[in-house]
Formats: structure tokens, sequence, C-alpha cells
């Protein structure tokens, strides 16, 4: 069921959008090119953040320093059934999209991106948002301060989504 | 934050490996971790620019405007206190949709459309019931299909980079459901606490 679900979603998303394009008369391929040029953009943008990330990344995976905190970690880790390596993972998720995309690609390097653990840290980032991030731009942009209930909420949403990428990436 | 973030990987690794007299492998790493960075970026050009164009055909004919419209009873749900003809819900339901199409650009200004509409009187600190639901469910991840963790797991060799999707799109409930319990049962508290 799974698996058919992932089969078929971006075939039916594609065909959905283009339908409705050529259902609303609109011309779809200029429209096309016109939001192509924008990835190309976005991409050719990311290369200068991903080149001081992965990097960055990098120089805490040779020292050895990534190592010594997941194994520092290792013990809150098993009290939570995470794998170790998804803790540093879980935390930077919260903080920042772009260095915890670092994070996971390193995962993806070491362990391959089908591993459990590569699936774990795929779907955990698909999952979640930089919640502290978020709100500070957005409760940011109206000076609201007393922010109540948001924070637990957001950090117990993230938390089921955490578990549910651990739990669906398990090998069956 | 990412300031913090990143200066302190670089020192804190550097630091670490000056003990532990791995500065060689360091410094190889940073060679290497730049070139990765390079080739990562041309094998997400394609993948992103198909992408976004398939979107804008959608943002072009309407299509973001057509499903926020057809959200109309989940809005009455998710926000009781929000009138029928408030303002913000046009921008609420176009930040949620962009957000599901994965179109995180569109979605941010219509976000912040939403929240300076949801503001009520100037000077007011303190965030609405209708401010904390809508942002707990924004960040519970709304994404339908994770496109640049795709492409990112093509790079790395991936036998089936999309076999996340199913998966993703079940812990994309499992965080949005829970965040809707957390807010249905916040106001259900906070009716039972006032009686």
């Amino acid at each position: 069921m799974i698996s058919w679900i992932s089969r078929i979603l971006v075939p039916l998303i594609i065909s959905y959008i283009v339908g409705f394009g050529v259902l609303s008369k609109r011309p779809v391929f200029d429209d096309f090119l016109a939001g192509a040029k924008d990835g190309m953009k976005t991409a050719a943008e990311l290369l200068p953040v991903l080149a001081g990330l992965l990097t960055a990344v990098g120089v805490l995976r040779a020292s050895g320093l990534l190592e010594a905190v997941c194994s520092l970690l290792s013990a809150p880790a098993e009290w939570l059934h995470l794998p170790e390596p998804l803790i540093p993972l879980a935390l930077v998720r919260l903080i920042s999209n772009s260095a915890a995309t670092g994070l996971a690609l390193d995962i993806f390097k070491s362990y391959g991106p089908d591993s459990y653990l590569g699936m774990a840290a795929s779907v955990m980032m698909s999952s979640t948002e930089t919640v502290f991030y978020c709100v500070s731009i957005y409760f940011g942009s109206i000076h609201v301060t007393k922010t109540r209930y948001v924070l637990p909420g957001a950090l117990i949403a993230t938390a089921a989504g955490i578990g549910a990428s651990v739990f669906l990436s398990k090998p069956l | 934050m990412l300031n913090y973030l990143w200066s302190f990987m670089i020192l804190a690794g550097i630091m670490w490996g000056a003990a532990n007299n791995t500065l060689d492998a360091v410094t190889q790493s940073i060679v290497d971790s730049a070139g990765d960075a390079v080739k990562l970026c041309l094998t997400m050009a394609g993948i992103m620019s198909f992408w976004c164009g398939i979107l804008e055909i959608g943002n072009r004919a309407g299509l973001i405007e057509w499903l926020a419209e057809k959200m109309g009873p989940m809005l009455s749900f998710l926000f009781p206190d929000l009138e029928k003809d408030h303002p913000a819900r046009l921008p609420i339901a176009v930040n949620m949709v962009a957000n599901m199409l994965g179109l995180g650009m569109a979605a941010t200004p219509a976000g912040l459309e939403a929240m300076k509409l949801l503001g009520g009187e100037p000077g007011q600190n303190r965030a609405s019931d209708a401010m904390c639901t809508f942002l707990i469910i924004n960040i519970s991840s709304l994404q339908l299909v994770p496109v640049s963790m795709i492409a990112y797991r093509t790079q790395y060799g991936s036998g089936n980079p999309a076999a996340i999707l199913g998966p993703a799109l079940i812990a994309t409930g499992c965080s949005t459901l829970t965040a809707v319990i957390f807010c249905k049962l916040v106001r259900l508290w906070k009716v039972v606490a006032e009686k």
C-alpha cells in the first residue's frame, strides 16, 4: 500500500496540474518555462549554501567529533528508541533546514540512502519543519512575544513526525 | 542562527581534529565535500527546474485559489472563531495549499499576510488561538511531495529514490493530525476551565 502510493503520487500530481492548466486554456509550456527558470536559479543559489554546509559537516565527521557527539547521545537515543546517528539530525532540524540537509546527506554518504538510517533520515526531513525558525519569522513579523502554546504544540507535532519516520522506515 | 551553528561546526571540528590528530583527514574532507556540493547541485538543477515548472503551470492556472476555495469547511473546523467572511481565511488557505504542493516561496508571503490579518489591535503582543492553531499546523509540515529529498537520494545512488513518498506522506499525516488534536484539546481545556 505504502509503495503503491509512492509509485503513483508523482505521476498523478504532474498529470493533474498539467491537465488543470490545459483545461484552463493556459499556454502551459510557456508557464512551465517561466517556473523552470526560477527552479534553475534556486538550484544555482543552493550551490554556495551546500558548499559551505557540506564542508562543515565533512569537518565534523572527519575530525571524529560527530562520532563522539553521537556516542555521547547514545543513552538518550536508546531511551527514545532512536538510532544514534539520527539524534544530531533531529536536533539541528529544529533550528536550520540547510544544516539539517547537510547532516542528512552525510547519513546518505555513510550508510546509503536506501539503508534503514537513510530512509529514516529522508522521511524525517520530509515530514518535519524548522520549528524555531518558523516561530521566529511568523511571530517576529507581527511582534508577538507571548507565544502561548505554540512551541509545545509544534514540538509535539514534530516529535510525532520523527517517531513515525523512524517507525515507518524499519525494515519489515 | 546559521551563523553560530556554522562557525561552531567548523571551529569545533578543527579543534577536535587538532586534539585527536585527525587534521589531515579534516583538510581532505574539506576538498572532497566542496566537490560533492558541485556534483549535487548539478543533479538537483534538472529536477528542481522541472518541478518548479510544473508547479508554475498550476500557479498560473489558478490552482492554488481553486483549492483554497475548496478548503472552506476544513477552515471552519480548524478555526471556529474566524467568521465566514474573515479576511485572513484566504491567505491561510493559500498558505496551506502552497505548503502541500511544496511551493515554499508562495507559502511564506501568504502566511505572513494571514498572521497580520489575524493580528487584531496594534500593541497586542499575545498570540490568539487562531494564530497558535495556524502556526502549529504550518510547522507540522504539510508537504505532499518532498522533491529535494528525492533528488538528493538520486545523487547518492538510491535504487528507488521515490520510495520515501508513501512513508513521508503518512509521517506528515501523523504530525499534522497530532497538531490538530493538540490545538483542539487546548481549546477544549480552555472551555472546561472557564466553566
